[in-house]
């Protein structure tokens, strides 16, 4: 699913920005009451789905709770012993090292990649462009389950295809997911099948650059670069800023992936246990849903944080000023 | 370069011929970059080759290691001296560099006579030992892994489970989320911008924060086990769905639901006959929508139907059948094929709607 930002969006359904009250305090009234009944189920789901549980959690990791009872011990409050756990866990240590890792590998690639690929596909070089956008795409409507069931096998070091396309170029294939300097680098590469969103939002935001830009920037005598460097590039960094909240979002609950490849022990020798798979572990299979608690808490600090800093970072790169709508 | 080709065509004596120029150069830059954009997209589905490939093959097909399933074979021979057996069929190099698929019908020790089975007649005489040819393979595709994936699975049972789980689901996030963009876009009301910011809170909260106290949640209502911590969530809408019917209602004008307030309709009676029917697609987008979430999600299923093996939905399934057939290479990629047949030839059916997106701008109209 794609959503498209494209800048605030506070104004009326009339399009004006703001409609004076009017001295019709019934009639008022009477379009709140109704506006507050629809929203009712969401803010009844606001309150049941999200805020309780959100509420609970960080009480719980303040307590010894487990999720199945192993121990026969009353649940107590065990204050900050979890939280502080977190800071002298070596498998936290090695769940954030590969997740940092991993991100930095992946978000230059998560943007580049589709903006590349969008760039190509809005060439008007290119024949067939609506049936690349549908092979491009196709990748994105695979199961994710078949998704893995594929890539393991692709990338087996005996028989899949991806070794014999490296045999055939002359490269060794090492044993992809089994080795822990190439999980990573494999999981990069599984990732690639998920640029298809980012690819319609680019070709959106290229296709959405005025042309008149272009054209004025020619006559300045502006070549391709420039042309991208200052027109292109400044017209779609919205959609760029975007993409990058989705895909820290996205890093920070990176799971499904490693955890269906290779288990929630994150093999070989935790190469690829994230950070989400330490809390999938504690919670799920040790029942420390205290302690698991304080892990997802401590997480959701950090990318709300990261999210902080880039909606912060992004007046010094982000081109808000060209709003027409 | 472009004053280099300027001044180049500047010194042509004949017009046509630079403008010819002109076109040939389009041609060949389109079909380079068109050729680059295959290539690219190639490698890019590379992987669902490789599955659909693999699922034709047998296992020994798969030690045999060739890239397509290939199979030795023998030929009945009805013509000839050496009519009315079956010979294997050997890859027969020869001086001239040529290598010819030929039965081998009588054995030597340092030379061998084989026939050529489209001329049986003819006997061909081979100098070498034919131990050590390699026998001659034949594209020999199995269609077996199918039925047996699709029983093993359990593949209608499966079908019916996440049908019912996405069914329901859709019907829930499809009202609820339909009220809640009517109300977001139709009414003044207070905490207007709160409600609409909780909306996108909700898409960046990582879902582990909310999980453990969920599941304790349902642990102690009971249903853990059951098919409802996967449907009733959903009765309380979704934030991409109510944002993208809110920025459809918003698109639609707001004379007829007027006009349709000043014959006395109710605002409920309003967005069921005058806003849903001119909505249609948007409704169709959210139902699809969450037909494919519901249809991938593995996360849910897994945790809230461990253990009830008649209840599972596909994608937990299937992960379940890769744990039993590990090695089974072909009969797990015939699985990952039936499992993403419906939801492919949906895509492709229907791909405006996905290729599409959501533009919260108000862009999809």
């Amino acid at each position: 699913m794609t959503i498209v930002f494209t800048g605030p969006d506070d104004r009326e359904a009339d399009g004006s920005t703001h409609r004076p009250l009017d001295g019709h305090g019934t009639l008022e009234k009477r379009e709140r009451r109704w506006g507050l009944m629809f929203v009712t189920p969401w803010l009844l789901g606001l309150v049941l789905l999200f805020v309780i549980p959100l509420v609970l959690s960080l009480l719980m990791s303040f307590t010894n709770y487990e999720l199945v009872d192993t121990d026969n011990q009353e649940v107590t409050w065990v204050g900050l012993d979890n939280w502080r756990r977190i800071f002298s866990d070596p498998d936290v240590a090695n769940g954030l090292w590969v997740t940092m890792k991993f991100a930095l590998m992946y978000l230059p690639i998560s943007t580049l990649l589709p903006l590349g690929v969008a760039y190509l596909l809005t060439s008007e070089r290119l024949w067939g462009r609506s049936l690349f956008r549908v092979l491009f795409y196709l990748p994105s409507m695979v199961p994710l389950v078949a998704a893995m069931i594929i890539w393991r096998f692709y990338l087996n070091s005996e028989s899949g295809w991806f070794a014999r396309l490296l045999r055939w170029v002359g490269f060794d294939p090492p044993n992809f997911l089994g080795d822990p300097a190439w999980v990573l680098p494999a999981l990069i590469l599984i990732g690639t099948w998920g640029i298809g969103n980012g690819i319609i939002i680019f070709i959106a935001a290229l296709n959405g650059v005025p042309k008149e830009l272009y054209e004025a920037a020619r006559i300045d005598g502006a070549n391709k670069w420039h042309l991208f460097r200052d027109v292109t590039w400044p017209m779609i960094s919205p959609i760029t800023f975007y993409n990058i909240i989705v895909t820290l979002v996205g890093l920070g609950q990176y799971f499904l992936v490693p955890f269906i490849l290779n288990g929630a022990e994150g093999r070989p020798e935790g190469a690829s246990k994230f950070y989400t798979m330490v809390f999938f572990q504690e919670t799920f299979s040790f029942f420390q849903a205290g302690y698991g608690a304080a892990l997802a808490w401590a997480m959701f600090i950090v990318v709300f944080a990261l999210t902080v800093l880039l909606f912060w970072s992004a007046k010094f790169w982000v081109h808000y000023e060209f709003e027409e709508r | 370069m472009a004053s280099v080709t300027a001044a180049l065509r500047a010194k042509e004596p004949k017009r046509t011929f630079a403008e010819l120029d002109v076109d040939a150069k389009r041609f060949l830059a389109k079909s380079t970059v068109t050729l680059f954009a295959t290539m690219l997209v190639v490698g890019f589905l590379l992987p669902l080759v490789f599955m659909v490939v693999t699922s034709l093959k047998t296992e020994q097909q798969i030690a045999s290691q060739t890239i397509l399933p290939k199979s030795t074979t023998t030929v009945d021979v009805t013509e000839g001296e050496f009519a009315g057996e079956a010979y294997d069929l050997y890859a027969v190099p020869f001086d001239d560099g040529a290598i010819r698929s030929l039965a081998l019908v009588t054995k030597g020790r340092e030379a061998s006579t084989f026939i050529d089975p489209a001329e049986p007649t003819v006997p061909i005489e081979w100098e070498g030992r034919w131990r050590t040819l390699e026998p001659a393979l034949v594209f020999d595709p199995t269609l077996e892994n199918f039925p047996e994936a699709w029983d093993a699975l359990d593949f209608l049972l499966v079908l019916r489970n996440t049908g019912i789980i996405a069914g329901l689901g859709m019907a829930g996030t499809v009202m609820a989320s339909t009220l809640v963009a009517y109300g977001l876009s139709r009414f003044r009301m207070p905490a207007k911008k709160f409600i609409l910011s909780s909306l996108l809170a909700t898409i960046i909260l990582p879902g582990f924060v909310t999980l453990v106290p969920t599941y304790a949640v349902w642990l102690k209502v009971g249903w853990v086990g059951t098919w409802w911590p996967l449907i009733v969530p959903h009765f309380f809408g979704n934030a991409y769905n109510v944002f993208l019917l809110r920025q459809f209602f918003l698109g639609i004008p707001r004379d007829l639901d007027e006009a349709a307030a000043i014959d006395g309709a109710s605002p409920l009676r309003t967005l069921i006959t005058v806003i849903l029917p001119q909505a249609k697609g948007a409704v169709l987008a959210v139902s699809l929508f969450h037909f494919f979430f519901s249809w991938n999600d593995f996360l849910g299923p897994l945790i809230y139907l461990a253990g009830e093996r008649s209840k599972q939905p596909i994608s937990v399934a299937l992960y379940d059948f890769l744990g039993l057939y590990d090695t089974a290479i072909p009969l797990v990629q015939a699985g990952a094929m039936l499992s993403m047949a419906v939801p492919i030839l949906v895509f492709l059916f229907l791909q405006k709607i996905f290729l599409g997106g959501i533009d919260l701008s108000g862009s999809l109209k």
